[in-house]
C-alpha cells in the first residue's frame, strides 16, 4: 500500500488534473484505476484505497491548506485551492525572492545579479 | 571591578563598529574563508558576551568585589527582598539593560528559529508534492521550472537539493556536479546555522549597521567555502562556467537588458567586486567569480594561526574577566 505522502501526491495530481470538485469517493476510484494501471491487473476490490484512507488524505491536505471543501453539498466536493503552477510559483518566490531571512532558510546556488552582471557573464561565455 | 566594566565596554565597541568595518573591508577572507569565518563568529560571541558583561560588572560593582560576588548578592537582594539601596539609579538601569539584552537576544534567536523550520516545513511540504526525485541520489529533487535554478533546503535527515528542469538542460553533467557538490557542501558542513546566528543577530541589533556586514560577510564566505569542496572534483572552468549560465539565466536579471551602452567587463574585474553596488548577494556572485579567475593563494600559515590565536583571544579574555576573579576570590 502507497504511504500517506504519495496517496497525498497522487490525490493533488488528480485534481489539479481534473480543474473541478471531486468527492473522496470519485477520487478514491481515480486512483482504484491508476494503480491498475500501473499494475496491469485488475486488483481485488477488497484490497483497493478505502474511502476513509482518502478522507484523512484530503484532510490532511486541507489542514496544509492546499484543499478545501465545498460546505454546501454532501457528499462534500473537495478542490485544489490553487493550481500547480501557482504553487510552483510560490516556492520560486521563496527561492528568488529577496525577503531578509530567505538566505537562513535556504541556500541558493546564485543569489540575484545586477543586469550589468549577467550580461558581463554571458559575454564571458560568449553566449549572448 | 570599575576598569573590568570599562576595559568590556571598550571592547563591546571596538567589536561592534570598526572591527566588523575593517574586516568586511579587508581582501584576506577570499583567500582563506574558513579562518575568516572563524573569526567573525568570535567577533559577534565576544562582542555580545562584553556588551553584557559591561553593564552586569558595572551594575554589580556596589554590591560583590567580583561578577561571581556581586550575582549573589544580587540574588540575596531579590529573593529576600532585601533593601536595594546599596545600588544607584544607574546601577540598576545597566542591571535592568544588561538582563533585557539577554533577554532579547535569546528570544529573537529562538523565534528566528522558529520562523526559518516554519518556513522550511512548508517549502517542503509543497516540493513533495511538486517536485520529483532525480537520479542523482535520495537527496536530490527536480522542479518544473525552466529557469535555471538550484538551492538546498536544509533540515537534518530531510535536508534535500532541489534543481531546475531548465538547470538540468542547460548544464553539462560535469557542471551539475560542480553545482551538486556546491550545494550539498553547504548541508554537509551545516552552513544553515551560521546563517541562522547571524541572521538572528542582525534582527536582534538592526540599529547596529555592523550586523548586517557580518551577516553579508558570513554568506559570501559560505559561499567561497562550498565552491572549494566544488573544486575538489570538478575543475574551475567548468565551476566557473557553471555559475555564469545559471546567473545569466536568473530572473534576477530582469528588467530592459541593456545590451547596448552598458559598461563592460568592469564588474568581474578582479579587485573591484560589486562595483554597482547591487545586493549583498550581487557582491557575493562578484567576488566569486573573480576569485576564481585569479586565484590567490592562501593566507601564510602564520598569518592563520595569528587569526586563530585572536579569536581564542577574543573569547577568553572576556570570559576570564567576568569569571576568574570570582574563582580566585
Amino acid at each position: 500500500m502507497a504511504s500517506l505522502g504519495e496517496l497525498e501526491r497522487a490525490v493533488m495530481d488528480l485534481l489539479w488534473a481534473g480543474h473541478e470538485a471531486a468527492t473522496a469517493n470519485t477520487l478514491r476510484d481515480l486512483l482504484a484505476q491508476s494503480t491498475r494501471a500501473e499494475n496491469g491487473t485488475a486488483g481485488h476490490e477488497g484490497k483497493d484505497l478505502a474511502v476513509t484512507t482518502v478522507l484523512t488524505v484530503l484532510s490532511r491536505l486541507e489542514r496544509k491548506g492546499l484543499v478545501e471543501r465545498e460546505r454546501g453539498t454532501r457528499p462534500h466536493r473537495y478542490q485544489a485551492v490553487s493550481s500547480r503552477e501557482d504553487h510552483t510559483a510560490e516556492l520560486m518566490h521563496e527561492v528568488l525572492g529577496s525577503a531578509p531571512d530567505r538566505e537562513a532558510v535556504l541556500a541558493r546556488f546564485i543569489g540575484s545579479v545586477t543586469d550589468t552582471e549577467a550580461e558581463t557573464l554571458r559575454k564571458l561565455l560568449g553566449l549572448s | 571591578m570599575f576598569w573590568t566594566s570599562w576595559f568590556l565596554a571598550v571592547l563591546a565597541i571596538v567589536l561592534a563598529w570598526p572591527v566588523p568595518i575593517l574586516l568586511s573591508r579587508a581582501q584576506w577572507p577570499s583567500r582563506s574563508p574558513f579562518t575568516a569565518m572563524l573569526l567573525w563568529q568570535a567577533i559577534a560571541l565576544a562582542g555580545g558576551l562584553s556588551m553584557i558583561g559591561a553593564m552586569l560588572v558595572y551594575g554589580l560593582e556596589p554590591v560583590g568585589d567580583n561578577l561571581l560576588a556581586g550575582l549573589r548578592a544580587l540574588a540575596g537582594m531579590v529573593f529576600n527582598n532585601a533593601p536595594t539601596t546599596a545600588l544607584g539609579f544607574w546601577h540598576i538601569f545597566a542591571l535592568s539593560a544588561a538582563a533585557l539584552l539577554t533577554a532579547h537576544l535569546v528570544f529573537t534567536l529562538l523565534l528566528t528559529y522558529y520562523k526559518i523550520q516554519r518556513q522550511r516545513r512548508r517549502h517542503r511540504e509543497l516540493l513533495a508534492l511538486l517536485a520529483s526525485p532525480s537520479a542523482d541520489g535520495p537527496r536530490t529533487m527536480v522542479i518544473n521550472v525552466d529557469s535555471p535554478v538550484a538551492y538546498c533546503l536544509p533540515g537534518g535527515a530531510r535536508s534535500v537539493t532541489v534543481l531546475s528542469d531548465g538547470l538540468m538542460a542547460a548544464l553539462e553533467p560535469a557542471e551539475l556536479r560542480a553545482v551538486l557538490n556546491h550545494e550539498n557542501a553547504h548541508l554537509d558542513q551545516r552552513h544553515h546555522l551560521l546563517l541562522w546566528a547571524f541572521a538572528a543577530w542582525r534582527q536582534a541589533l538592526p540599529w547596529l549597521p555592523t550586523t548586517r556586514l557580518a551577516q553579508e560577510a558570513v554568506s559570501s564566505l559560505i559561499e567561497m567555502l562550498a565552491d572549494d569542496v566544488a573544486l575538489k572534483t570538478e575543475s574551475k572552468a567548468t565551476l566557473i562556467k557553471a555559475i555564469a549560465i545559471v546567473a545569466s539565466g536568473s530572473p534576477g536579471a530582469h528588467g530592459a537588458r541593456m545590451a547596448f551602452g552598458e559598461p563592460d567587463l568592469s564588474d568581474v574585474e578582479p579587485g573591484q567586486p560589486g562595483a554597482t553596488g547591487g545586493a549583498g548577494s550581487a557582491r557575493t556572485t562578484a567576488s566569486r567569480v573573480s576569485r576564481l579567475l585569479s586565484p590567490q593563494p592562501p593566507l601564510p600559515e602564520p598569518l592563520r594561526a595569528a587569526v586563530l590565536a585572536a579569536c581564542v583571544l577574543l573569547l577568553s579574555v572576556p570570559t576570564a574577566l567576568l569569571i576568574v576573579p570570582g574563582l580566585l576570590g
